[in-house]
């Protein structure tokens, strides 16, 4: 039994987390924890609500005026859903990566420096832009054209400057809902080596559809399915290796070898 | 492609012809709507020349002129040549004293600038008189007839050629002769007019605008009551604005809008201000409802990229909605003054002066503007002031094709900021 004194080892923890659309109940009664400096995958079928769950860690649900939720989530122990709570420094310290890539019609430069500049940042923009663009393994491709706008990027590029973006707040927590779902073999592997090098300083969260990923990047993965209401449940979560090898429920074996459904 | 018979894929004959009916009829149908619209393009254009050219074809045209004094008896010299002594001597030998006396009320003739002194010579001495005045296109048409019969009824009179739109024309100031009257006072009183419309109503509208899309919750019902409101106030009929404006600005703020509070002598609140607010309170509700639909075309995934990043709300609306909907406002604005810069009856209202010969002084006076003056001068029964009228006409259009241009550069700035 932990000791009640210590602060827990989990970074994010939700309890018993249901959240609603109106009156649809998008996910129920989920309970989950996050280490520090590991990567966590959600996995599971699309309308699961993993990316309501994804959404409710940084209270990005706030705008969605019909969502509410009930149960705890738990930030370094405090319930984020406290009236207390500043929503705005719980977003700069739990940074997003959204699930269709969202860069600013502004150039690739100002997309990094906006959100740095916003939050105070000091240093020098130009190594902070250039630092942030290779650890999103995107330098290469723009360093010679940082004025260009964002916009005229390929997907996959918008994605990974999204990500060169999310990193430049420097955040505790990095949210990815689906960060590699337009990116091709070779630029997902960068991520995915991305993600391996961030874990040592951030506690990394990623929903994905792809099995391979949530295989080879994460240390735990959590299995999410549709209830009979169409709600979400958690099935099972437990180390990446005995997800994929020893799945305890008939769902997440069924789920990850493909025949769901 | 041959609509006619269009190629089809497969090998299935019964099939194929099916298809090819149902292709057939498809692009009938997408061809006649496509007539359709370019129709109703082309009847806008009609519309639009139409107008254009009857206005033009009143704005110019042939005058036959009679001077009362013919000015060969006044100089050898031309008007313009002459300085002030030579030009103040005139009018002294031609007026009475007492009318001497008048325009010296001010100063000395001969201090007085020697364009001003030819407009008076002009004025009080030859006071040329066009007592035959024909539209462009008789004039193209019937030259030598006209010519002719101007020879015959008016021997002394001089046939010319006039643009009613010409320089002295804007110079001027209204006067009762059609011949020296000018639309100087009334596009000065238009002018200031919109700048006070455009500065309150533009903050005001856009304020309103982001409170109603970025802070208001859609679901209160108070705020659906303000939106229910704004969207049936842009229906309300301008003269309404008018008696609004009326019993707000010019009666119950008489201290502010006539400047008292502020140490100017104005004498009532019939000023430019209350015209400039009423203008203000008509365009409210079509700047709002449109920066509205410009702010909510922003995509909402741009806002959460903010958020998302620890942007508070006013760092996101500063940042990111206003400069993606600054295209879509600007264009509402431009709407907004095309429409109170042509208003007449809230002008009429709130007491716009039909007859003024001084140039508006500021927030505080009394004054005029183009629509009223050009309403005005087109219930006159001389011929002469349809001419003028025409030509206020395209200072009008022209004013607010400037206005809307300054806009539309503004616009396109931040449509390519991107
Ligand atoms: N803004 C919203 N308003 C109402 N219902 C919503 C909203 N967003 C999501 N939902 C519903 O909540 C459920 C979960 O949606 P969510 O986007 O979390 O699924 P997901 O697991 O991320 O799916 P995917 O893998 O396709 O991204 C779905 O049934 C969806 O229809
Ligand atoms: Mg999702």
């Amino acid at each position: 039994m932990e000791d009640m004194n210590q602060p827990s080892k989990y970074v994010i923890e939700t309890r018993g987390l249901n959240i609603f659309y109106g009156d649809f109940q998008a996910v129920k009664d989920i309970s989950l924890q996050f280490e520090r400096n590991r990567i966590t995958a959600i996995i599971g079928p699309s309308g699961c609500g993993k990316s309501t769950v994804l959404r409710a860690f940084n209270r990005m649900n706030d705008f969605v005026p019909s969502a509410h939720a009930t149960g705890e989530v738990l930030y370094h122990d405090q319930n984020i859903n406290h009236p207390s709570v500043d929503a705005v420094q719980l977003r700069r310290l739990i940074g997003m990566v959204f699930q269709k890539p969202n860069p600013f019609p502004k150039s690739i430069y100002d997309n990094i420096a906006w959100g740095a500049k916003m939050n105070g940042f000091r240093g020098n923009t130009d190594d902070l832009v250039e630092e942030t663009l290779r650890q999103a393994a995107l330098w290469n491709e723009v360093k010679d054209n940082l004025k260009k706008s964002a916009l005229a990027l390929s997907g996959g590029q918008q994605q990974r400057l999204c990500i060169a973006r999310a990193l430049a707040v420097r955040p505790e927590i990095i949210l990815m809902d689906e960060p590699c779902s337009a990116l091709d073999p070779i630029a997902t592997l960068k991520i995915e080596d991305l993600m391996r090098e961030l874990s040592q300083n951030y506690t990394i969260i990623i929903v994905t559809h792809n099995m391979q990923q949530a295989a080879r990047a994460s240390d735990y993965t959590s299995f999410f399915t549709m209830d009979t209401d169409r709600a979400g449940i958690m099935v099972e979560y437990n180390e990446t290796s005995l997800i994929f090898t020893k799945p305890k429920d008939q769902r997440t074996e069924d789920y990850i070898t493909g025949r769901f459904g | 492609m041959n609509p006619m018979k269009p190629k089809t894929f497969g090998s299935n004959q019964e099939m194929q012809d099916a298809e090819k009916n149902f292709l057939y009829r498809r692009h009938q149908r997408a061809r006649l709507a496509q007539s359709v619209f370019q129709l109703t393009t082309l009847l806008a254009v009609i519309f639009l020349a139409t107008l254009l050219v009857t206005v033009v074809n009143k704005s110019m045209g042939y005058v036959v002129v009679e001077n009362k004094v013919n000015p060969a008896t006044l100089s050898d010299r031309p008007l313009s040549e002459l300085n002030n002594t030579e030009l103040a001597q005139i009018l002294r030998e031609n007026l009475r004293k007492n009318r001497v006396r008048t325009l010296e009320r001010t100063g000395f003739l001969e201090d007085q600038s020697q364009s001003t002194l030819v407009q008076l010579v002009e004025a009080e001495i030859i006071q040329p008189e066009v007592v035959e005045s024909y539209n462009l296109f008789p004039s193209l048409i019937n030259r030598s007839k006209i010519k002719a019969d101007a020879a015959v009824s008016y021997p002394n009179a001089k046939v010319e050629f006039r643009y009613w739109l010409n320089g002295v024309f804007l110079i001027n100031s209204m006067a009762s002769q059609p011949e020296l009257a000018g639309v100087r006072s009334a596009l000065l009183g238009s002018l200031q007019l919109i700048l006070i419309t455009i500065l309150t109503a533009f903050p005001i509208g856009v304020g309103a605008a982001i409170y109603l899309e970025e802070y208001a919750s859609h679901k209160s019902r108070i705020n659906r009551l303000i939106q229910t409101n704004i969207d049936n106030l842009a229906g309300v009929p301008s003269i309404v604005y008018g008696i609004l404006g009326l019993a707000l600005f010019v009666r119950a703020l008489q201290p502010f809008t006539s400047g008292a509070l502020f140490g100017v002598d104005g004498q009532n609140g019939r000023t430019i201000l209350s015209a400039g607010l009423t203008m203000a309170l008509l365009i409210l509700p079509i700047l709002i409802i449109n920066a509205q639909e410009a702010i909510r075309s922003v995509p909402d995934s741009l806002r959460q990229a903010s958020y998302g990043l620890g942007a508070t709300r006013w760092q996101t609306i500063w940042h990111h909605v206003l400069p993606g909907a600054m295209p879509g406002i600007l264009t509402g604005t431009i709407l907004a003054i095309s429409r109170a810069i042509g208003e007449t009856a809230p002008l009429i209202v709130v007491g716009a002066s039909t007859f003024i010969t001084s140039d508006p002084t500021g927030p505080f006076s009394s004054f005029t503007a183009l629509p009223i003056q050009i309403y005005n001068w087109t219930t006159r029964p001389q011929p002469a002031f349809q001419h003028i009228a025409a030509a206020a006409i395209l200072v009008l259009l022209i004013a607010l094709l400037s206005l809307n241009a300054v806009a539309i550069l503004l616009r396109n700035r931040f449509a390519k900021r991107v």
